[in-house]
């Protein structure tokens, strides 16, 4: 038996960065998988004969650029089937609206030009505002106290770039942070298409509606990811979504890290107050100085270390951190094409035709109730390449908002409905849908925790909300990736900045932890 | 006599008496010729029965009736008690034995005290925690993960502390053989169809006791050891003279010595147990329990308060005093004082700076202004720190007690 | 005759800046559009014998400062605190607040004896958050993008403020701010009517839900006024919120200061940029050398002034500054007391403020209506009956109700409010009365409704929002009312603001008020003797 330096719980896409990272800096590393193959939510699956689902997630939008670069995920076959991805705001007339280039800088269909106009200084401005926030992705966020480890330097560069931008852009910077989106976009447009998408944006992932303050962040948020050396881009990776986590555990393979699939823990090891290992389902038992875990933070105090180990005050911080999923997935195994009215296939589709539907699609699951007409965003994988389904056959991929979540909401009657809801609007605007199916799989917020241990169902392991943002992410004390006990770290979603295919997290906090723990 | 169980009154009718009477309260009413009474904790108790001095005066030479009903009981049971009770506080309750009380702290994240109070350990998986302040969402929170039920049960329990020299003798007159209990042990007896129990407890520093039984039968007990004190010299004693009392002992009373973590609005009032010099309970081989890992770097880093006994020269109480050093710098406050009937010395408990605590230079100074006829006399006296508690007799722990 | 400073508006905040200018010497006008002063903050006659607080009908945050500054308890001023308060839960239940600590827990304790023992906790940490705010009243924001010294002292003073406080109570603070009321009383309580009653104070006058993140500030925004000291507590002005502004007025006029009223501006003067006094509607002009308008942002600068006399971002912000009407208000005369089912006899709970909103749920639903342009159909009321306590308002035996609902959009599925629209609005309230009261109906001797379309009308209220402008963030400190021209200047010289619409925003506080004063007089290099330091909180 070979001993490790560090165990990583959870082979996501997080855990995996963290791995290849640590491996780096000279420490051997094992990655311990629930699942079957590393990935976690990034990970694709057959979900009718033939037919193969991308996954929780379908586009890849924030990958860290220094897990990109490297891990060199190109080399280990990480290409993607097209980058720059256009976004179409679906109509139901078939007057659609597309969105070209980083965060929308060319608009095509039928837009006014003075809605043009108005759309690209609000986009300068929301760039502008995204610059500021990027570089945070990249750090460890800070304690606000004195003489305790911050990056000093770094912070006061940060803040100097945020005055920097300009008196009035700074201002607006300070207005806007903890903004809503429905403000934002009727002080500035008027083109419903070009509002319900970017509320759709704004909100996609969150448990929040448009009208909620605090929702504009999440769109800044967006547009200060990168993907393939990209700003405000969307790539589609080529072989499907596991194709990511495959090159990130390719890479981190290659490094000489250990990936061990099928391995549940069951518990971490304390002795002396400290981390000392884990025991797996099985009941072996796992040593090393460094446990680092990539999984929920709820999941991992509660129930893997346990309050007993744990301050009552620190306990009930866990139990409150809010992580609702509000988020289903439907996945169509079709015998056609669809036809969304003409739509370009290959681009992403987003079925959101003003912001009030948006805010309505919300209205309900504050109740635990599923709404009459979702919002969502469509991605037809096999439009883009082959390997997906039987040749002219199709697999359509659908993040529908909002869902109920929690597990009294789980029943069949909920579902049943809102799966015929979605099928509804899914019909409506690409008539003659429904006599395509066969075969479907539709995952609400409980059945997406089932599955991939996401608790409540929320993809970030717990909202990303402003009050679980960076140093009070994902609750106040833990925020630098340092565990409340000794030897114990935190790498993933529910950690700064966040999940969504990326790795930042994981590469944070391997940072950090080769900063202060020496090998 | 039992008092017939009366009819549950109409919860909601509360508004008619904010304030609760206790099981005793036909007879301490009766006993209150001062009418003097206090508010304490919702309840109506009495501050002073009758004359000060004479209470204090029975607290150390006859037998005295305290009335402890508001007292917040909350009771533990199930298979993870004791390892619940050992995440919630400091002391190890492994080692606390079925028919034992200890004394005991609990702590917040920051190993700021939450409370203190006395856990009695009933039987094996049943304990009962006894303390000044409620606590039951912190109780509750903290048992999140262990298999226990937590129960308020304050109203549930008619308890009396009877205290002095002569509490042995009455309580022996009374019927009840407590003659090998020791101190911080717990004897029950059969009751009229129910069950008193009695702990070797106080909060006099003297020979006590402490008996503890159901609402109906607080008047029956109550009477019983009048009738049996009567030869004694018996009487009830009023908050004033415990707290005089228990200045002598040492003892400390939460939100009057120290404030709770949970109610202190200016986040400097806090105290952790070293602050409160009460880290002697700590066992830091126990496991985790709450506040430990900041208990731990306190330990390491140092601590910025002490809590001390004060002999203060002159005979002027010094209640709420500031203690300044060198008659210039400020470094501490008294939260205790009183001329000491029982060792004739003027004492104080005080939070003083380290390392001020340990200043034996003799430059610690106190300022009080007295009020005499309507105008303050200012005083600077002198102050030694001294070994709390100031009144230490030998027949408080001796077992058998003594038939003074 | 030229004036010192010309005040739009005999409103609390007008009166309050007029009131500080006249004892600074000045020579004040305050020019008022209705026959009577007070705007929000008024008693009516409405029914014979019947004094209305018709507008705002409770007072805690108007600034013990500004009373003692101005002697207004020598003017008449009196504010009286109340008990009681419940909340009718379905069933003919209720839950009670008392003053007394011990009653209090055991009423909670009806509903859930974990969160009786909860709320000292819970009342702690609002009172820690009150206690970090408090001391911005009266306190102009400092400008985070000016690198003037003054700007930048105010900066470090709040830096401060915000290092004052522990690492831990930092992270507290600005999840407190940024979360939603929903969430934070999750963190503290179980039962649904306790998390309901508590919050009540998040969402008054406010358009969102209290599932909504920055919630929990709004509850702030009412919990940090105080009724002689006691943090938190509610009071009466003797005689209606009128009183107020009453004895305002007599201490402007017995420092020399002049009202006229029924005398509305038709527009500002502006000549070289500078603000020289206003025409009315009847074609007079009054002079000032300096303009201070009390009237809403919107108001002044959209209604009031000429558009090209202001910088092109100025006017979008202003345009964009979000004063959404989100509430209204029956004011009722009533023959007898009303008769609760559900309370007790000899309960003190009518002397305080009642609700029939028992769930978070229903409140979010309130507002789920409004955010489609309808009012509720279930709505939130805040009802208080000032009569219990104040023997003034009403003959004896009779009494004055004043309801205020929430939600009530400003337009109805975007069309101006009918009297029909209005007619069923009073009617969903009355029989939401009824219907814990029965009886109740047959003893309405008149009523008053109010929604945001006679608000705006009469008060001059912008789309009857109460506070003048959206408590969130956007809008809040140096963002109020847009970012850059928070310390009570406009684009204009010698045009100020001193509204709610300012800092530190609504509800009858008069910090805007004295904070506007206070900025002129320093404008002037005029010390401001008879304006007493903001009283430390200990």
């Amino acid at each position: 038996m070979p001993s490790f330096d560090a165990i990583i719980i959870g082979g996501g896409t997080n855990g995996l960065a963290c791995a290849a990272r640590l491996q780096k800096s000279g420490r051997k590393v094992l990655v311990l998988e629930s699942g079957s193959a590393p990935g976690g939510g990034a990970l694709g699956a057959d979900f009718a004969p033939g037919y193969r689902a991308p996954g929780l997630a379908h586009l890849v939008h924030m990958l860290d650029a220094r897990v990109e670069t490297d891990m060199d995920l190109a080399r280990h076959g990480l290409s993607w089937a097209a980058t720059d991805l256009p976004s179409t705001a679906l109509s139901a007339t078939g007057d659609h609206l597309v969105m070209e280039g980083a965060a929308g800088e060319r608009l095509t269909g039928s837009v006014s030009a003075e809605e043009r106009r108005a759309w690209a200084a609000l986009r300068t401005e929301l760039m502008a505002f995204a610059d500021v926030l990027a570089p945070f992705k990249e750090l460890t966020p800070p304690r606000l106290a004195k003489g305790v480890g911050n990056d000093v330097w770094q912070l006061g560069k940060l803040g100097l770039k945020t005055r920097m931008m300009g008196k009035d852009r700074f201002r607006e910077f300070l207005r806007m942070l903890l903004i809503n989106v429905h403000d934002v976009l009727n002080d500035e447009l008027t083109d419903p298409r070009l509002k319900g998408l970017l509320a759709h944006d704004a909100v996609l992932g969150t448990w929040l509606g448009p009208r909620s303050p605090n929702s504009l962040i999440h769109l800044l948020n967006r547009f200060a990811g990168q993907v393939a050396g990209k700003r405000a881009s969307l790539a589609v990776p080529a072989g499907g979504m596991g194709a990511v986590a495959a090159a990130m555990a390719a890479s981190a393979t290659a490094s000489g890290v250990t990936i061990r699939t099928g391995a549940a823990v069951a518990a971490l090891i304390v002795e002396g107050d400290r981390t000392v290992g884990v025991t797996l389902a099985s009941g072996e038992d796992l040593r090393a100085a460094t446990i680092i875990s990539a999984i929920s933070p709820k999941t991992t105090f509660l129930k893997l270390l346990g309050p007993r180990h744990l301050d009552t005050g620190f306990v009930n911080r866990i139990r409150h951190m809010k992580s609702r999923g509000g988020a289903a997935k439907l996945n169509l195994a079709l015998k056609g094409r669809p036809d969304f009215r003409g739509a370009d296939l290959r681009s992403r589709l987003v079925i959101a035709p003003d912001e009030h539907a948006v805010e309505l699609a919300f209205n309900a699951v504050k109740y635990g109730e599923a709404p009459d007409r979702p919002v969502m965003e469509i991605l037809v994988p096999s439009a883009f390449e082959g390997g997906h389904a039987p040749d002219g056959h199709h697999v359509l991929s659908a993040i529908v908002q909002f869902a109920p979540c929690g597990q009294a909401v789980g029943t069949d009657a909920i579902r049943e409905r809102y799966r015929n809801q979605t099928l509804a609007v899914l019909e409506q605007h690409a008539p003659g849908l429904a006599d395509l199916i066969v075969g479907e799989e539709l995952m609400l917020p409980a059945d997406i925790e089932a599955r991939h241990g996401m608790v409540g169902g929320n993809w970030h392991h717990g909202e990303l909300s402003v009050e679980q943002m960076l140093f009070l992410r994902p609750v106040p004390g833990i925020a630098q990736y340092q565990g409340p006990i000794a030897g114990l770290w935190l790498a993933g979603a529910g950690c700064h900045p966040g999940g969504g295919i990326s790795g930042a997290a994981g590469w944070n906090a391997a940072e950090r932890i080769v900063r202060e723990v020496r090998s | 006599m039992r008092a017939k169980t009366a009819m549950k009154p109409d919860p909601r009718l509360h508004f008619q008496a904010p304030l609760l009477e206790t099981p005793f309260h036909p007879r301490t009413s009766a006993a209150n010729r001062l009418n003097a009474w206090v508010p304490w904790g919702g309840y109506s108790t009495v501050l002073e029965f009758e004359d000060l001095a004479m209470e204090h005066s029975a607290i150390r030479n006859a037998a005295t009736v305290y009335d402890l009903c508001p007292m917040v009981k909350y009771r533990v049971r199930g298979r993870e008690a004791a390892a619940y009770l050992n995440r919630l506080t400091v002391r190890n309750v492994a080692k606390l034995q079925v028919g034992s009380v200890h004394y005991t702290i609990w702590c917040d994240d920051a190993g700021k005290i939450v409370d203190d109070g006395t856990l009695f350990r009933l039987a094996d998986d049943d304990y009962r925690i006894c303390c000044q302040e409620r606590h039951l969402p912190w109780l509750l929170d903290s048992a999140h993960g262990f298999d226990v039920t937590i129960e308020e049960v304050t109203e549930e329990i008619a308890a009396l502390s009877l205290q002095g020299p002569c509490s042995y003798a009455v309580l022996k007159a009374a019927g009840f053989d407590v003659e090998t209990l020791k101190p911080f042990r717990i004897a029950t007896f059969p009751v009229d169809g129910g069950e008193l129990m009695i702990s070797r407890t106080g909060f006099t520093g003297d020979l006590g006791y402490e008996l503890w039984t159901s609402p109906d039968r607080a008047l029956a007990l109550w009477d019983r050891l009048f009738e049996a004190g009567a030869l004694y010299g018996i009487r009830p004693i009023g908050s004033a003279a415990l707290d005089m009392a228990r200045t002598e002992a040492g003892f400390i009373i939460t939100n009057l010595d120290f404030i709770p973590a949970h109610q202190a609005v200016r986040e400097d009032r806090v105290r952790s147990p070293f602050d409160m010099s009460l880290d002697w309970m700590i066992d830091w081989e126990k496991g985790h329990f709450n506040g430990r890992r900041a208990l731990l770097a306190e330990r390491e880093k140092g601590s910025e308060w002490a809590f001390v006994g004060l002999d203060i020269e002159g005979n002027v109480s010094a209640e709420h005093a500031i203690i300044y050093h060198d008659k210039k710098h400020e470094v501490g406050q008294i939260t205790a004082a009183c001329w000491s009937p029982t060792v004739k010395r003027n004492i104080a408990l005080a939070h003083v700076k380290r390392p001020y605590h340990a200043e034996k230079s003799g430059n610690l100074w106190v300022e009080i202004y007295a009020m005499r006829e309507l105008q303050y006399v200012k005083l600077m006296l002198k102050a030694r720190i001294c070994e709390r508690p100031f009144f230490k007799p030998a027949r408080r722990t001796a077992t058998p007690p003594g038939l003074f | 005759m030229i004036y010192d400073a010309v005040i739009i508006g005999a409103g609390h905040n007008g009166l309050v800046t007029a009131a500080y200018l006249a004892r600074a010497g000045l020579k004040v006008m305050v020019v008022e559009k209705n026959d009577w002063v007070g705007g929000a903050a008024v008693s009516r006659e409405l029914y014979p014998g019947f004094t209305y607080s018709n507008c705002s009908y409770v007072s805690s945050l108007f600034r013990p400062e500004i009373m003692r500054d101005l002697e207004l308890p020598k003017h008449g001023l009196q504010i009286l605190p109340y008990e009681g308060g419940a909340v009718f839960t379905e069933g003919d239940g209720y839950l009670g607040m008392h003053r007394n600590h011990d009653a209090n827990r055991r009423e909670i304790a009806r509903h859930s004896p974990r969160d009786a023992e909860a709320y000292d906790r819970y009342a702690r940490d609002v009172l820690r958050h009150c206690r970090f705010i408090r001391p911005m009243l009266l306190r102009t924001a400092a400008d985070p993008a000016s690198f003037r010294p003054r700007d930048m002292a105010e900066l470090a003073w709040l830096g401060k403020q915000m290092f004052g406080l522990s690492e831990m109570a930092m992270y507290d603070m600005i999840r407190f701010w940024t979360m939603s009321i929903a969430d934070f009383l999750d963190e503290y309580f179980e039962n649904g009517v306790v998390k309901a009653y508590q919050a009540v104070a998040s969402i008054i006058g406010t358009a969102l839900g209290p599932m909504s993140p920055g919630t929990a500030y709004v509850l702030l925004h009412h919990a940090m006024g105080d009724v002689d000291g006691n943090v938190g507590a509610w009071g009466f002005a003797r005689g209606g919120m009128g009183s107020i502004t009453k004895a305002l007025t007599a201490s402007l006029t017995a420092a020399g200061g002049e009202v006229r009223t029924g005398s509305g501006v038709a527009k500002i003067l502006v000549r070289n940029g500078r603000a020289t006094g206003v025409v009315l509607e009847n074609g007079d002009e009054v002079h000032g050398k300096r303009v201070v308008s009390n009237m809403d942002v919107k108001r002044t600068f959209l209604k009031h002034v000429d558009e090209a006399e202001l910088p092109g971002t100025f006017l979008k912000r202003v345009r964009n500054f979000k004063i959404r009407g989100s509430s209204g208000k029956l004011n009722i005369a009533l023959d007898r007391a009303p008769k609760f089912t559900a309370l007790p006899e000899g309960s003190p709970y009518m002397k305080g403020d009642m609700h029939f909103t028992d769930s978070i749920e229903k409140m979010e639903r309130a507002y789920d209506d409004w955010k489609a342009g309808h009012f509720s159909r279930d709505p939130f009321q805040d009802m208080m009956i000032p009569t219990m306590i104040d023997p003034t308002m009403t003959p004896p035996g009779k009494h004055f109700m004043s309801c205020f609902i929430q939600y009530a959009p400003p337009k109805i599925e975007g069309n101006d409010w009918t009297d029909q629209d209005r007619d069923a609005f009073a009617e969903t309230v009355l029989n939401q009365i009824e219907a814990h009261a029965p009886g109740f109906k047959s003893s309405v001797l008149h009523y008053e409704v109010r929604t945001p379309r006679e608000l705006e009308k009469e008060v001059g209220l912008t789309e009857g929002n109460i506070f003048q402008g959206e408590l969130t963030f956007d809008q809040l400190l140096f963002n109020r009312p847009v970012p850059g021209y928070a310390q009570y200047r406009s684009p204009i010289r010698d045009l100020w603001i001193c509204g709610s619409s300012t800092h530190p925003g609504g509800g009858v506080m008069g910090a805007p008020g004295r904070n506007a004063a206070s900025e002129i007089l320093r404008d002037m290099a005029k010390p401001s003797k008879d304006m007493s330091d903001a009283y430390a909180v200990l």
